[in-house]
């Protein structure tokens, strides 16, 4: 019972110790700029109303989730079959190494140049940067499985659509959540700059209008509220991870007791 | 039951060849078993994964009931020797001896009984909800034996299965093969490269000799087929049989190309 107190505490130390800094270090302070803390949080509730929420917060969440799904499916679709035929590997890797680094911001203007600048452009930027770290993880995964269990697997005559479910999806399932948790956070910042090039609507939208507005404690409540959704939604992430991936935590802890 | 004609294995591979079998001719008649013994490194693992059709062999056949071995043969289950990798470590012990069921499109009350059936019989009733890694290494060994158990191969094949396992518990599972052998009539091809156990096993030995690989020696064991651990290994015939076959390994080792003849005995192939 002491531990998980005890690791609460830890875990809330920092970002308690560095919020104390801020409310006091900006606690007098007159720059316009720099608001004191004080000043922004209790412009939050003001800015942030249910209507705000559900106008601008709600579409940059669905295009976020909508973009995102996208990129997982094509990733692990793709990555499934780059990482199961050495041949099409061989077509494909120079290309992908190409992609892969191309800042994904860079797309923002050329994918509005195909897709204008209604949702799609948006959904299409924020998957267009999500599926590489999906696509790649996936075919390093796939590649990796144990040859010992595909032969079992072929011994018993699991084969087909039941060994990929069964066998190379489940194998390859760590380095797929590596991928998505990496593309979780690509996610998040390309729909804040996909919404500040051409939007009427949405979190980063509306971040850029208060500054633009000069409504400065408006703009560092809408930066606090970007940080908390991140914080959540990765919250999230780890509790799906830690429900599909439990067997591959079990396993490491048992062979760090019994290498 | 198993015929295997002139088997020969070469593996090519990155300016390398290894040629791992050169010449193997055995049969395995229905319902018998058969120990392989050979020095390590001598392709027994190679010759087993051609028979379950995992490879292709370079030269040869291998034909199952008659019919040649292309791919796995349905009915026909390997118990490998790296137990801990062979098992699904995201699947709980009962979806594991489950799976290649599920696979078969079988009635599910059928493969509950049957996945029972098997645990019990290697005695882990009580670690079907485990996972494999929460297991000894024993306990792994056995679930993958139940997992082939399950199957209701009609030709179990197992490769040095309890290498990597502690005496007490490698005697217990080496009394459970041979229990279950003679409970289901099944055909087993056993690989060991420990003397004792291929002939406290095997109603046949074969000595395979070192690489390149051909069939060294055939050995009858003409021992009771009621053994047990603590009689069966300190009769005399046992000591007999066990000196025989170990002077064929040690000749095997050096190469000899010769069998030495004063420990031969004439043993007709038992088919
Ligand atoms: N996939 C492979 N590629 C190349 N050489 C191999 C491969 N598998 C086994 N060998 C070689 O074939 C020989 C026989 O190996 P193996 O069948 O594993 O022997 P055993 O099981 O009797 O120890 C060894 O020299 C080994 O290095
Ligand atoms: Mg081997």
């Amino acid at each position: 019972m002491k531990r998980p107190a005890l690791r609460l505490v830890l875990a809330l130390a920092l970002p308690v110790l560095l919020v104390t800094v801020w409310w006091f270090a900006s606690a007098g302070s007159t720059d316009v700029y720099r608001p004191p803390l004080r000043t922004i949080l209790t412009t939050f509730p003001d800015v942030w109303t249910g209507e705000r929420l559900r106008a601008d917060v709600l579409p940059s969440l669905l295009r976020l989730l909508a973009g995102y799904a996208a990129a997982a499916v094509l990733g692990v679709a793709l990555g499934t079959v780059i990482g199961s035929y050495r041949r099409v590997r061989a077509v494909c890797e120079p290309v992908l190494e190409f992609l892969r680094a191309v800042p994904p911001p860079v797309l923002v203007p050329v994918i509005m140049l195909f897709a204008g600048i209604g949702d799609t452009m948006k959904v299409a930027v924020i998957a267009s940067g999500c599926v590489w770290p999906v696509l790649l993880n996936t075919v390093e995964g796939v590649r990796a499985v144990d040859p010992v269990l595909s032969e079992t697997a072929r011994g018993y005559g699991i084969t087909g659509a039941a060994r990929l479910r069964h066998v190379v999806l489940r194998s390859a399932s760590p380095q797929i959540f590596t991928g998505l948790r990496q593309a979780l956070s690509i996610g998040i910042i390309l729909m804040v700059i996909s919404e500040m090039f051409a939007a009427s609507n949405g979190l980063g939208f509306t971040i850029v209008q208060f500054q633009r507005q000069f409504a400065i404690p408006g703009m560092w409540t809408g930066i606090l509220l970007l940080g908390l959704l991140g914080f959540l939604l990765s919250v999230v992430f780890q509790l799906v991870e830690r429900r599909v991936l439990g067997w591959y935590h079990g396993l490491r802890a048992s062979s760090r007791r019994s290498p | 039951m198993l015929d295997v004609r002139g088997l020969r294995k070469v593996y090519e591979g990155a300016g390398r060849r290894v040629e791992a079998v050169r010449d193997l001719t055995f049969t395995v008649g229905a319902g018998e078993l058969v120990c392989l013994v050979g020095p390590s490194g001598c392709g027994k693992t190679t010759l087993l994964k051609c028979v379950a059709g995992l490879l292709a062999p370079t030269a040869g056949e291998i034909l199952l009931g008659g019919r040649p071995v292309t791919g796995p043969p349905p009915g026909m289950a390997v118990v490998f020797q790296e137990y801990g990798r062979s098992l699904f470590p995201w699947m709980r012990v009962g979806e594991n001896v489950e799976l290649p069921l599920k696979q078969q499109r079988m009635p599910k009350a059928r493969r509950r009984e049957l996945v029972a059936d098997a645990l019990r019989s290697v005695g882990l009733t009580d670690a079907a909800g485990a996972y494999p890694w929460q297991l000894s290494g024993g306990m792994q060994q056995r679930v993958a034996i139940a997992r082939a158990l399950a199957y209701e191969p009609d030709v179990l094949l197992m490769d040095e299965p309890f290498a990597a396992v502690d005496a007490q518990t490698r005697a217990d599972l080496e009394d459970l093969v041979r229990g279950l052998w003679r409970a289901r009539g099944i055909t087993v091809l056993f690989v060991t490269h420990d003397i004792d156990e291929a002939v406290y096993l095997g109603e046949r030995v074969l000595v395979l000799s070192a690489s390149p690989t051909v069939v060294r020696e055939q050995l009858s064991i003409d021992l009771p087929s009621e053994r047990d651990q603590l009689h069966t290994r300190v009769a005399p015939r046992f000591a007999e049989l066990r000196t025989q076959v170990y002077a064929q390994v040690q000749a095997a080792k050096r190469g000899a190309a010769v069998p030495a003849a004063d420990v031969r005995t004439p043993t007709p192939p038992a088919t």
